[in-house]
């Protein structure tokens, strides 16, 4: 077959004739992606939804202004690239190609993003489980205009004054796990029903005769509230905060509800960008083997492609930590490299996926696991070694720091794990729940912060923050460090 | 697939939100503003400029860890480590090893640098001045700007490298930074010839080898292209209206015209200058200062030399009158002129000035303002108002005048100029 095109400009017919061929590559490698949406962008529109972390709808405030500001000047004096391209978790899958792209350019991104992304989005479990693509256009929508009328009937000033506190707690407005529906009233009935059933089934005089021991457990449980400490501060806040009117109520749900959009985000990073990288290298050289882009086109594609899965030493010029691309993409071919090729070592390591269908093994992975897992579960000691990856223990007693493990038969599992553990949300972001709150008293809120591995929290910042919970809350706020041992180590607080 | 051309949406999406960020650090950046006025010439002012705000005032803050408590890091790019090895803490006290432990937090930025377009700074500029809202559009507005080459600057986009301009930086610099080894070489060649054919011991004659080698391995290390090498073309965009104009200056600048006062004439000066860029192709400043005599000055010296003595107004206006004659003819500028005083003038000086402005500078002047700024606290009308006080009643009327002690009564004067030029403006 003829290729495509050999020139370096695009045009419209040209993207939809590549899109066609790369969605028929796509199909063969069985991607399943929601429908496509792909809109051609100019540089300064780049940056505008840089500002808005991507979203293409976002409600006014000060601090994207600031991120506009930034980006602005970093592109503009140089020290920047943009992005190729910006991605939208939505149905239908919003991508945005920059205009001044090469035809190879947008092609890529064609296959990057609206295949690789798209398909990610549609498949992983956290995706799936916490963000609702086909409503998030609507839902930005909505909460641009809410907070805009917001604005009109409260002030500027008030609403920028809410927004400020809720974006300071913003990492701690998310749910890790599903709440449960609220039983109906038949449910309920129901459950009262099965409860009274299992007592007569299970009823046994000897009970009674036993000595009750916890009497000082259960009278703990119910005179405190919250019964179980709340980690989401700001649903807490919402349902909880005696002092806020409904609209401002409502200004905290729209910022939880964003910082939920974006939780499956920030712990997929490295699977999304490998999963996304791989699929654009494979669909190009698919449409390479079937002769429909030139070597040209191969040679350009593969210096972006080269730039961008670049990882360089920690102790190199431009190291900026793990590059997910690079980790990722080197993850996912190694998936498949040990379903085709496996060595002894693979055979002992990963057993049930050497000799068998990549396709398959790789669409289970990306289906059912997030970053931390991931690593933890397919990261070879090939990679590891490719990668030279070491391990430094910094305990805070000891002088000096320890290498704690390197890419050897004794580190493989060590350095894996550790590595896993760096891609955890849990250990990036403190520990910091509600533990007390005292309604039926001087209303005061007590935070807990579990103290883990004696890593302090940044103690500035920390009682701004505070102070920016106490404004919500409105009554006095405060927060106590628990160590490991239980004890109370540190407190601060903040009244009203 | 759906195709969509979005580039027709227009692009401002973010004005709203820089605007915002801009209302916010409102006082670190009038401070600023402030600052740069103060600095700037006149014909500068109309460009934006660079503010800094602390970064520790913009940081929204968060319940994050803080360096300290145990933690394992893992990097990439081992070489020589093995399990066990000891290395010290970089500097800072930890965080990780090779200070990537958070990337990014390693070059912490003190303060967040931007620049301020010239509607912004020129909007800061007028808030100032309490000018009404459609006369800011009035000044601000342009109506055709052109790119034109501006020099060069150390910094751009990699389209706009001039390679010859950074090429010719990057010669001069490997010169001056081989200039001592090549010296060096030079004296060890002739050495070592005037050694061979002397028949020296082989020893001196090693040595001088030597040495030439290890010279040309300090040339060959200064590298061919570094990075303060780059230069990139800057391109500014001009404004282009029509024709052209002269402005005069005149200050008393006499020792009772304080920093204060002469701030006041600034922004006086600096707003009609603004006002006639915006009506003419091309302005022509002409600065002059006096006090018993009168002379031409740059503007550094107009605004920031102090001379003592006493006060002669005539003077100036009879200078100004020269200078338009020799140089700037009525037919062929328009020619506006503003005058600056605290008032002071004596004796005969007060009617032979009035005279001459009335006979000899108004019929030639498109325009002649004049801003009186007492000493606070004076009632009285200084004499020279209230000779000056009767040209307002000529007929032609190009003539008008104001008293101002502080910065937002600047602006009715201007107001006045607006409505003589009603038809005009």
């Amino acid at each position: 077959m003829s290729p495509i095109s050999t020139g370096y400009d695009w045009s419209f017919e040209l993207i939809e004739r590549y899109d066609g061929a790369i969605a028929a590559a796509a199909a063969e490698y069985g991607l399943d992606t929601y429908a496509n949406q792909i809109e051609i962008i100019s540089s300064e529109q780049m940056l505008d939804a840089y500002a808005s972390s991507g979203l293409p709808i976002g409600y006014p405030h000060w601090t994207y202004g600031k991120e506009f500001i930034r980006n602005e000047q970093a592109y503009r004096s140089g020290q920047q690239g943009l992005a190729y391209e910006i991605v939208i978790n939505s149905d239908p899958c919003i991508a945005y190609l920059m205009e001044e792209n090469s035809i190879m350019m947008q092609a890529l991104v064609v296959a990057h993003a609206s295949y690789g992304h798209n398909s990610f989005f549609k498949g992983n479990y956290l995706f799936r489980q916490w963000t609702c693509a086909d409503g998030i256009l609507d839902y930005l929508v909505f909460a641009r205009r809410y907070v805009m009328q917001c604005e009109e009937r409260y002030g500027a000033a008030a609403v920028e004054e809410m927004l400020d506190s809720c974006h300071a707690l913003m990492h701690h407005g998310v749910d890790r796990y599903k709440r449960p529906a609220p039983l109906s009233l038949h449910g309920e009935e129901a459950r009262a029903t099965q409860r009274e059933d299992d007592a007569r089934r299970q009823f046994n005089d000897l009970w009674r005769t036993l000595p009750r021991t916890g009497a000082v457990h259960s009278a703990g449980g119910a005179s405190g509230f919250p019964a179980e400490p709340e980690e989401n501060i700001l649903y807490f806040v919402e349902k909880h905060s005696p002092k806020l009117s409904p609209w401002q109520r409502e200004l905290v749900r729209i910022v939880r509800k964003l910082a939920q959009y974006f939780y499956p985000q920030g712990q997929t990073k490295v699977m999304n960008e490998g999963w996304a990288t791989f699929w654009h290298y494979t669909l190009i050289n698919r449409l390479y083997e079937q002769g429909l882009v030139n070597d040209g086109f191969m040679m350009e594609f593969l210096q972006s492609h080269t730039n961008v899965v670049c990882q360089r030493g920690f102790d190199e010029r431009g190291y900026g930590g793990i590059n997910p691309y690079a980790l990722g993409f080197a993850m996912m071919r190694d998936i498949r490299r040990v379903c085709e090729n496996p060595t002894a070592e693979d055979r002992e390591w990963f057993p049930e996926l050497a000799g068998t269908d990549w396709v398959k093994q790789l669409d289970f992975a990306m289906r059912n696991f997030k970053d931390e897992s991931f690593i933890g579960q397919y990261l070879s000691p090939r990679l590891m070694r490719e990668f030279h990856l070491f391990a430094v223990a910094d305990h805070s007693r000891e002088e000096t720091l320890e290498i704690d493990s390197i890419h050897d038969n004794d580190g493989y599992r060590r350095v894996r794990r550790l590595l896993a553990e760096q891609h955890k949300r849990d250990t990036q972001v403190p520990d910091i729940q509600v533990a007390r709150c005292a309604l039926d008293g001087d209303r005061s809120l007590t935070l807990q912060h579990s103290i883990f591995r004696g890593r302090p929290i940044v103690e500035s910042e920390a009682r701004e923050t505070l102070k920016h919970l106490t404004r919500l809350w409105g009554f006095k706020v405060s927060l106590e460090g628990i160590g490991e041992d239980g004890r109370v180590e540190y407190s601060q607080e903040c009244g009203a | 697939m759906q195709l969509i051309d979005r580039r027709l949406n227009g692009n401002n999406k973010s004005a709203v939100n820089r605007e915002r960020f801009l209302r916010r650090y409102k006082e670190h950046i009038r401070g600023a503003v402030k600052g740069m006025i103060a600095e700037r010439s006149i014909t500068d002012m109309e460009k934006g400029g660079e503010v800094s705000v602390p970064a520790k005032d913009l940081a929204e803050p968060s319940f994050r860890h803080d360096r300290g408590g145990d933690r394992e890091t893992v990097f990439p790019g081992n070489r020589e480590f093995v399990k066990g090895d000891r290395i010290a803490r970089p500097d800072g006290g930890g965080g990780g090893g090779g200070g990537g432990g958070e990337p990014g937090s390693g070059e912490s930025v003190d303060e967040f640098t931007f620049t301020l377009s010239r509607e912004e700074f020129l909007g800061i500029f007028f808030d100032d001045l309490e000018l009404p809202h459609l006369m800011q559009n009035h000044l601000g507005a342009v109506e055709k700007s052109k790119p034109k080459c501006a020099g060069y600057v150390k910094e751009g986009a990699p389209c706009n490298m001039c390679v010859t301009r950074t090429l010719k930086t990057a010669l001069g610099r490997r010169i001056a930074l081989g200039a001592p080894a090549s010296e060096c070489l030079k004296l060890a060649r002739e050495n070592l010839a005037r050694a061979l054919q002397d028949g020296d011991s082989s020893e001196s004659i090693e040595a001088l080898e030597r040495e030439i080698v290890e010279m040309e391995a300090r040339i060959k290390r200064v590298p061919f292209l570094d990075e303060i090498d780059l230069r990139y073309r800057n391109k500014v965009p001009v404004p282009q209206p029509v024709a052209r104009a002269v402005m005069f200056c005149l200050m008393d600048v006499s020792a009772s015209m304080d920093e204060d006062k002469k701030d006041l004439a600034k922004r006086f000066f600096t707003l009609l200058y603004l006002f006639l860029t915006r009506k003419y192709e091309q302005v022509e400043l002409v600065f002059i200062r006096h006090t018993e005599d009168a002379e031409e000055v740059d503007e550094q010296t107009f605004f920031h030399d102090t001379k003592s003595g006493g006060t002669v107004v005539y003077s100036a206006l009879e200078l100004m009158h020269q200078i338009c004659v020799a140089r700037y003819p009525a037919s062929a500028w328009n020619i506006y002129a503003a005058q600056a005083s605290d008032g002071d003038a004596f004796g005969a000086d007060v009617g032979k000035s009035g005279r001459f402005l009335r006979e000899q500078l108004l019929p030639l002047a498109r325009y002649f303002a004049y801003i009186e700024i007492p000493d606070e606290g004076t009632m009285q009308n200084s004499s020279l108002w209230t000779e000056y006080e009767q040209l307002t009643q000529e007929r032609n009327g190009n003539f008008a005048m104001s008293s101002v002690s502080a910065r937002d009564e600047i602006y009715p004067v201007f107001r006045e100029l607006f409505k003589k030029n009603g038809a005009t403006a």
